[in-house]
């Protein structure tokens, strides 16, 4: 089975080493193939930015997401630009403090509030995000997550960065109850 | 072991795995990622990092690096790559092996620097001037650029070739998973054998393996872009500049069935084939995946030597040809030189800096 993934927000936002943790986690500790691949522009902060990972049992031709299963934003203009083109039984994930929609369906988190709330850095807020995305979709073990985190973040920022996954996997279990009931 | 990498990073890997311990560059997008770990890795196993004012003098600097008997590399994109041409050349005349990987983006000039192309596909073969021996190799992902760099390394030090790794900006900053070999086979130039007042720089045969010389090891060596005898020195009579054109020429030639490289997925009852390169042939088979029509495909990891022979024999008898790609029908006209007869040629064509879909492509399947 192939699942696609669009993480997508500004440029600054931590939505490529996102991209990159997520796939390394399925890849390399729960041995699934994956790609990642990433579009921006030439500006390093503020640009439209995205990464896209592709998850599958099998072998992954074309790498890019071309009917993705799940989309999270952090931006309006990104939640304008790609939630109309997700497959229709997919799932979008919008940051509550930066995106603003009246659709139902899309499920509103605080990932950037909690990460200034109960991390103290709103740098986090990608990592919040990847906690959130593994409790509601189980796309990732939690575990994987940290793994990843520990091989990927700097050892400074570790500590700060694996409070963030686990505040986000609460998140993401808290709000899909809610959802849920 | 399995690592989640980028091409570029698998790319440097296998440069440094292969045995490369110079590399001269200038850094550019979708490149810089090659430069900045060779950078980083070459001084801790003994070898040398150097970034050039730009993309001639790092051509020139890899030219003689390699003919002081270190293989040597260099990465670019597009702009660069053009600047590297007349150096390109340098090289195959005077017959110095060096590695080149062209991360191409969009162009033509700086056209787009972050976003991929298949727009230097007929640059790669013809991009110096004069008829010269060149090899291409193409990959479609990070596993394969690992694998070709290796072997774009080895095949330049044997056949003492310019030896051009296209990839691009898809591939360069796509992750996948690789599983890294614990080792590799490394071939290491061979030394002359004969006494220095016997030594030929350029003898006549010139067979895979040969040995040759490096700077430094006490041997007479004569190095110049002007067409010249077997010592190496200019020349002008008719016999000598055939003799040297031929040699060139032969190195590629005799050596097709160790250069040819395609990747084929014949089917007898298929009256479409379809010839695909790099990126662009994972959008190609992904659509071939999705049709129950049956399908021909071939998948030149070699894109020179243009394997005419191969395609020749499997498009004869098909109705038609399909071939996909990201620029505007470069690899398209390489493949109508192999058709004969009544077989119709579908150009696939998206030049946009965005990948062509599978969708794109199964249009015309």
């Amino acid at each position: 089975m192939r699942t696609e993934i669009r993480l997508s927000g500004r440029g600054g936002q931590g939505l490529i080493l996102a991209g990159i943790v997520v796939a390394e986690a399925c890849g390399v500790y729960e041995d699934k193939q994956v790609v990642q691949t990433q579009s921006y522009g030439p500006e390093a902060r503020g640009g439209a930015s995205r990464a896209e990972v592709i998850i599958s049992d099998g072998q992954i031709r074309y790498p890019q997401a071309y009917d993705p299963d799940i989309l999270v934003a952090l931006s309006q203009p990104a939640f304008d630009r790609f939630a109309p083109k997700i497959k229709k039984s997919g799932l979008i994930f919008a940051d509550s403090f930066y995106v603003h929609t009246d659709r139902k369906d899309v499920v509103l988190m605080p990932f950037s509030e909690t990460a200034r709330n109960e991390i103290g850095r709103e740098v986090v807020t990608n990592v919040v995000m990847l906690g959130a995305l593994a409790a509601v979709t189980g796309i990732v073990k939690l575990e994987s997550l940290k793994k990843a985190l520990r091989h990927r973040v700097r050892s400074a920022f570790l500590d700060l960065n694996l409070r963030a996954v686990d505040a986000g996997y609460k998140l993401g279990k808290e709000i899909w109850k809610k959802r849920s009931s | 072991m399995r690592r989640l990498v980028s091409g570029n990073e698998a790319c440097a890997e296998a440069a440094l795995r292969a045995g490369i311990r110079f590399f001269g560059g200038y850094p550019i997008t979708p490149s810089t990622e090659i430069a900045e770990l060779m950078a980083e890795e070459l001084p801790r196993v003994g070898g040398v990092f150097m970034q050039m004012e730009d993309e001639i003098a790092s051509i020139m600097a890899i030219v003689g690096a390699s003919a002081a008997g270190v293989p040597s590399m260099t990465a670019t994109s597009g702009p660069g790559f053009s600047l590297m041409q007349e150096g390109i050349g340098y090289a195959a005349m005077t017959e110095i092996p060096v590695v080149v990987v062209d991360v191409m983006r969009g162009g033509p000039a700086t056209g787009l620097p972050t976003k991929g192309s298949q727009g230097d596909l007929q640059q790669a073969r013809w991009g110096t001037h004069g008829d010269h021996p060149v090899v291409v190799f193409a990959p479609r992902g990070v596993e394969e650029t690992f694998a070709l760099t290796l072997r774009a390394v080895e095949v330049s030090e044997r056949l003492r070739v310019p030896v051009i790794l296209l990839t691009d900006e898809f591939i360069g900053h796509m992750r996948e998973i690789v599983s890294f070999p614990s080792r590799v086979e490394v071939y290491h130039r061979q030394r002359p054998r004969v006494a220095s007042s016997e030594y030929v720089h350029y003898a006549e045969e010139n067979n895979y393996n040969a040995p040759y010389a490096s700077y430094g090891e006490g041997y007479a060596i004569h190095l110049t872009g002007l067409t010249h005898r077997a010592d190496g020195f200019p020349i002008n009579d008719a016999p000598t500049i055939r003799w040297n054109n031929e040699r060139l020429r032969a190195k590629i030639e005799d050596n097709l069935a160790y250069l040819e490289d395609n990747y084929v997925d014949d089917d007898p009852d298929a009256d479409t084939l379809i010839v695909a390169v790099g990126s662009s042939a994972r959008s190609a088979y992904e659509a071939k995946l999705l049709t129950d029509k049956p399908l021909a495909y071939i998948r030149l990891l070699t894109l020179w030597p243009f394997p005419d022979a191969t395609i020749r024999g499997l498009a004869r008898g098909r109705k038609r040809v399909v071939v996909p790609e990201m620029n505007d029908g470069q690899l398209c006209r390489e493949v109508q030189r192999c058709l004969s007869g009544d077989t119709e040629l579908v150009s696939v064509t998206r030049n946009d800096g965005s990948m062509l879909t599978p969708q794109e492509v199964l249009e015309v399947l």
